[in-house]
């Protein structure tokens, strides 16, 4: 199978500070890939790279290649906005607009122009929303408030506003690092389903976690990538000694 | 992390498994004298003492699932709690043969005896020393030495053969030896079961090490 993701050689730095070293990884189209690792090592950093994300940070800067679809993101030509409409990214800490559930999933939508007419536009925001296995529990409510949800509510909220603007790839940082187990079974739930169709990156300090929703873990410390490979070999018989240390908590 | 929880509770379910290991140690050395020496007492002992065996596997059987629920082990932890929760089972059945053997030894003890037991209690030396290797293999995670005792189970299996057949020939020869003989021949089978059952001691220990399956895989793996 082609790389929906190839990263070559990428080198990342904050000034002069090294936070990345030479990373290289290919991604699969539709599969789901977990970076594990410890605090500052470098996951969410690597995770910002595929949607460029860190540009926003004065000083930060990018070495090496990362190619989507074939494409080099980092070229001059790349119009980072529409990168980011196909690299949708989802947060650790839910944060939807202060709007009405309906205007959070048709805001995207509507500066993209992504509809033709009033009912075009619902029918898409009904199928965000469906996508994310929140219509049933919203569809009764669109025009109250997004912050009248749960906590778990509303992180799939944000992932039905990912989705509303038809992207290849989602990137999930700690995506259910805030959520009570139930709310947290939903959206690992979700992430196996759009599977199917999407291709996700999710950054997770839950090795469980990655245990039961990625396909592929890449173990990251020090900015620098240990191992990567299937997640049941990860798990059962890492290659490596510091993979193995790292997810039996034997480090100190 | 130099003292994980875990670490308290992998070592506690260790020597679980290794007084089991022990005990069911005892058990065929035991079995065995009672019908050597045409020990009685003996072999009632070792049918009752079964009983405190099959408790120390119910009890590690809990113990491995409580670590797997609270402790989600990893890696080789994960691996090394399976490797305890499938050989605790394996132990309870070669009591359950040392049990075999006593229960002929108290027939046997009725009867006169055959014959002078040789073969027989070399046969049970050897199973009981690839017993002792095997779970001093897994005790050190030295998976050579577990692939070597694996092969040493053809000598209880000539060891069987031979038996069997002397056997067979002392019924044909002597028609009224036949209950003795039969009894003597159950015996001789129970030793040649409690090979096999090491061998696949030494395969979880090959597990646990390797990570690598070798039930099944004929003789190339060792």
């Amino acid at each position: 199978m082609p790389s929906k993701i190839s990263v070559s050689n990428l080198n990342f730095f904050y000034g002069k500070d090294q936070a990345l070293y030479d990373i290289s990884l290919e991604i699969p189209e539709r599969e789901v890939l977990a970076f594990i690792g410890p605090s500052g090592c470098g996951k969410s950093t690597f995770l910002r790279t595929l949607n460029r994300m860190n540009d926003t940070i004065p000083i930060a800067r990018v070495e090496g290649k990362v190619l989507i679809n074939g494409i080099d993101i980092y070229s001059k030509k790349t119009d980072v906005v529409a990168l980011r409409r196909k690299v949708g990214m989802v947060f650790q800490k839910s944060n939807p607009f202060p709007k009405s559930i309906f205007d959070n999933i048709a805001y995207g939508i509507r500066i993209n122009r992504l509809y033709q007419g009033k009912t075009d536009l619902e029918e898409k925001v009904e199928k965000a929303l469906k996508d994310a296995v929140l219509w049933d529990e919203v569809k009764d409510r669109l025009n109250t408030s997004a912050f009248g949800l749960s906590g778990g509510q509303q992180q799939r909220l944000c992932i039905a506003r990912a989705l509303a603007v038809e992207p290849d790839i989602i990137l999930m940082d700690e995506p259910a690092s805030a959520l009570d187990p139930i709310a947290t079974q939903k959206v690992e739930e979700l992430i196996v389903q759009l599977k199917k169709d999407y291709t996700i990156v999710i950054v997770t300090h839950n090795m469980q976690q990655a245990g039961r929703v990625s396909d592929k873990t890449a173990f990251f410390m020090l900015g620098k990538l240990i191992e990567f490979n299937a997640t049941q070999k990860m798990f059962m018989n890492p290659n490596e000694k510091l993979t193995e240390d790292y997810i039996t908590g034997r480090f100190g | 992390m130099e003292n994980r929880i875990i670490d308290q509770q992998l070592d506690l379910l260790r020597d679980k498994l290794l007084l089991l290991g022990g005990t069911t140690e005892k058990a065929l050395q035991r079995a065995m004298q009672s019908l050597t020496e045409r020990d009685s007492e003996l072999a009632q002992k070792v049918l009752k003492e079964d009983k405190i065996i099959d408790q120390m596997e119910l009890d590690i059987d809990r113990f491995s699932i409580e670590i797997l629920a609270l402790q989600q082990p990893a890696a080789h932890d994960l691996r090394f709690v399976i490797s305890v929760a499938k050989i605790t089972p394996i132990l309870e059945r070669i009591a359950d043969h040392a049990s075999s053997i006593a229960k002929a030894a108290l027939i046997l003890n009725n009867e006169p005896q055959l014959k002078q037991y040789v073969d027989l209690p070399k046969m049970a030396e050897n199973a009981a020393e690839m017993l002792r290797s095997a779970l001093d293999a897994f005790t050190s995670e030295d998976a050579q030495t577990s692939r070597l005792i694996i092969k040493q189970d053809k000598i209880i299996n000539e060891a069987y053969k031979r038996i069997f057949n002397e056997l067979i020939e002392i019924m044909i020869d002597n028609p009224t030896t036949t209950n003795s003989a039969a009894q003597l021949l159950f015996v001789a089978k129970h030793l040649e079961r409690i090979g096999d059952y090491v061998k696949d001691i030494c395969e979880l220990n090959v597990y646990l090490t390797e990570a690598a399956f070798i039930k099944h895989s004929g003789k190339k793996s060792l």
